[in-house]
């Protein structure tokens, strides 16, 4: 591949970049900001290319690394007041759903053949806009987790959080993620 | 016996690191009896499958946009 091309496959991936940065920063100018240096980055570092992998894989690869930098970035300022009302928010919505004994108020039931939501581009929109719908910390743990692919002990140590305080937003995001689909996909109740 | 609470808790770390015999003893015992916590163990597992494809999309482009 020559480095023209190269820098083709680069820009063509753009949108793709976009999309996955905007889901986890959540932020329009956020998204650009770490893409444009994701593009500025592999073109500089073209040298480095081997061709092993493919063009996305790398490109992603440092994508992800300019995410994490900018979460750690985050990790460092105060929460925002608005941030820790929501994180109660779901905190209580979640408590809601067990009674005093910590048994369910109601039972959650199967969903019918998730596998083949994964075909559906509604679907994808309805996943995006549940991820969107979590609180900031509780989202950026989940993400690290399992749109980054991160171990636990990794994040903790990115974030300056507890193995603890990790398990329980990670459970959080859980119960929080499959009370969205449930309600906005699956049709439960 | 745990909650279904605490049930739910370990479903969830069940993903992030491996849970000792006891924790998995306490835990199939429980969903052996308890149908809103498989029908949450499925809700569980599926995150994780659907968060893998999402994540596999960006580099094979599989998923339909």
């Amino acid at each position: 591949m020559t480095q023209h091309e190269l820098s083709g496959a680069v820009s063509a991936l753009r949108p793709r970049l976009l999309r996955f940065a905007h889901l986890q920063l959540r932020d329009t100018s956020a998204a650009e900001d770490v893409v444009q240096d994701t593009l500025l980055a592999a073109t500089e570092r073209a040298h480095q290319f081997a061709g092993a992998a493919a063009v996305s894989t790398w490109v992603f690869a440092i994508l992800k690394n300019k995410i994490i930098d900018e979460f750690r970035r985050r990790s460092r300022q105060p929460q925002a007041d608005v941030d820790v009302e929501q994180e109660q928010g779901l905190e209580d919505a979640l408590e809601d759903q067990f009674d005093e004994r910590g048994h369910w108020v109601s039972h959650p039931t199967p969903w019918a053949d998730p596998q083949a939501s994964l075909e559906q581009k509604r679907f994808w929109a309805v996943f995006e806009i549940c991820i969107s719908g979590l609180p900031e910390k509780t989202a950026r743990v989940f993400g690290m987790r399992e749109l980054l692919g991160m171990e636990t002990e990794e994040i903790c140590k990115e974030l300056g959080l507890s193995t603890s305080n990790c398990w329980v937003l990670l459970h959080r995001a859980r119960l929080g993620l499959r009370d969205c689909l449930s309600r906005r996909w699956f049709g439960e109740n | 016996m745990l909650s279904c609470r605490e049930e739910t808790e370990l479903m969830s770390q069940r993903l992030d690191r491996p849970l000792s015999f006891g924790e998995r003893f306490g835990l199939r015992f429980h969903l052996l009896f308890c149908r809103g916590c498989r029908a949450t163990q499925q809700h569980f597992a599926f995150l994780r499958t659907a968060t893998r494809a999402w994540r596999e999309h960006h580099d094979v482009d599989s998923i339909p946009r």
